[in-house]
């Protein structure tokens, strides 16, 4: 019923990896929608590129590191990773910092491939 | 227009669970179609008949659960986002199914607009 379907599905990472579970459940949405074929991107924004960061260490609080699975999005074919510019400036981060490849985008660019996109879900 | 809808917080603790009733409630009105509720993240609370609220306060559950009977809306609970939350089909609310995450990416494709009510 659905087969054959490619929508655009953008969604939109907004909050840091550990404080709430947004991070961990959008990444389960992510996947499954690539197991349906959908042309799928991410987006990190304001706190949400910390879920980028390089060297999660999270024995501490006693909580799963969830990050390595971002490196594993290019095996389910999501290569479209976007991460806003002032979000990780403002945040004393660079690309360098990030533990898969990205592309950075001013605001308005984002604003304009948001456009384009059919569903956005924002967590 | 046919619409797909997203509810990712819990009840009582964040409007996001009235704004998309009501939401779904005015569409109906209008003559839109409400493809389906999806429920994920806290919003999967949204679902459980242990719900007590104050008898002076609206029973946001029980609204769904009408909305349900009334209309026909498919209001899916998202199954691993619910066994973390203590939801199970043994204290879910009538109207309400338990299923994957599946049927979010399905209710995308499916419906004209996708409208995500959170935090």
């Amino acid at each position: 019923m659905t087969e054959g379907v490619a929508k655009k599905f953008m969604f939109v990472n907004r909050t840091a990896p550990y404080g709430t579970a947004y991070a961990l459940e959008s990444l389960e949405v992510v996947l499954i929608t690539a197991a349906f074929d959908q042309d799928v991107s991410l987006v990190f924004v304001e706190d949400g590129v910390w879920q980028l960061k390089k060297g999660q260490q999270t024995k501490g609080i006693e909580t799963k590191n969830f990050s390595p699975t971002y490196r594993a999005l290019e095996g389910y074919d999501v290569e479209k990773l976007y991460v806003e510019r002032a979000s990780l400036e403002a945040r004393g981060l660079t690309e360098a910092d990030l533990i898969v490849d990205v592309t950075v985008l001013d605001a308005g660019d984002l604003g304009k491939l948001m456009a384009e996109q059919d569903v956005v879900l924002s967590f | 227009m046919k619409f797909g809808i997203l509810v990712n917080e819990g009840p009582y603790q964040h409007q996001a669970s009235d704004s998309a009733y009501l939401f779904c409630k005015a569409a109906l009105a209008k003559g839109h179609e409400i493809q389906r509720v999806f429920f994920y993240h806290d919003g999967v609370n949204n679902s459980s008949r242990l719900t007590e609220p104050p008898q002076d306060d609206r029973n946001v559950v029980a609204r769904w659960s009408k909305l349900a009977a009334e209309h026909g809306v498919d209001l899916v609970v998202c199954v691993a986002a619910a066994l973390r939350r203590g939801i199970k089909d043994e204290n879910l609310a009538p109207g309400f199914r338990i299923s994957g995450l599946g049927q979010l990416v399905e209710s995308g494709i499916q419906s004209d607009r996708m409208v995500v009510f959170g935090d």
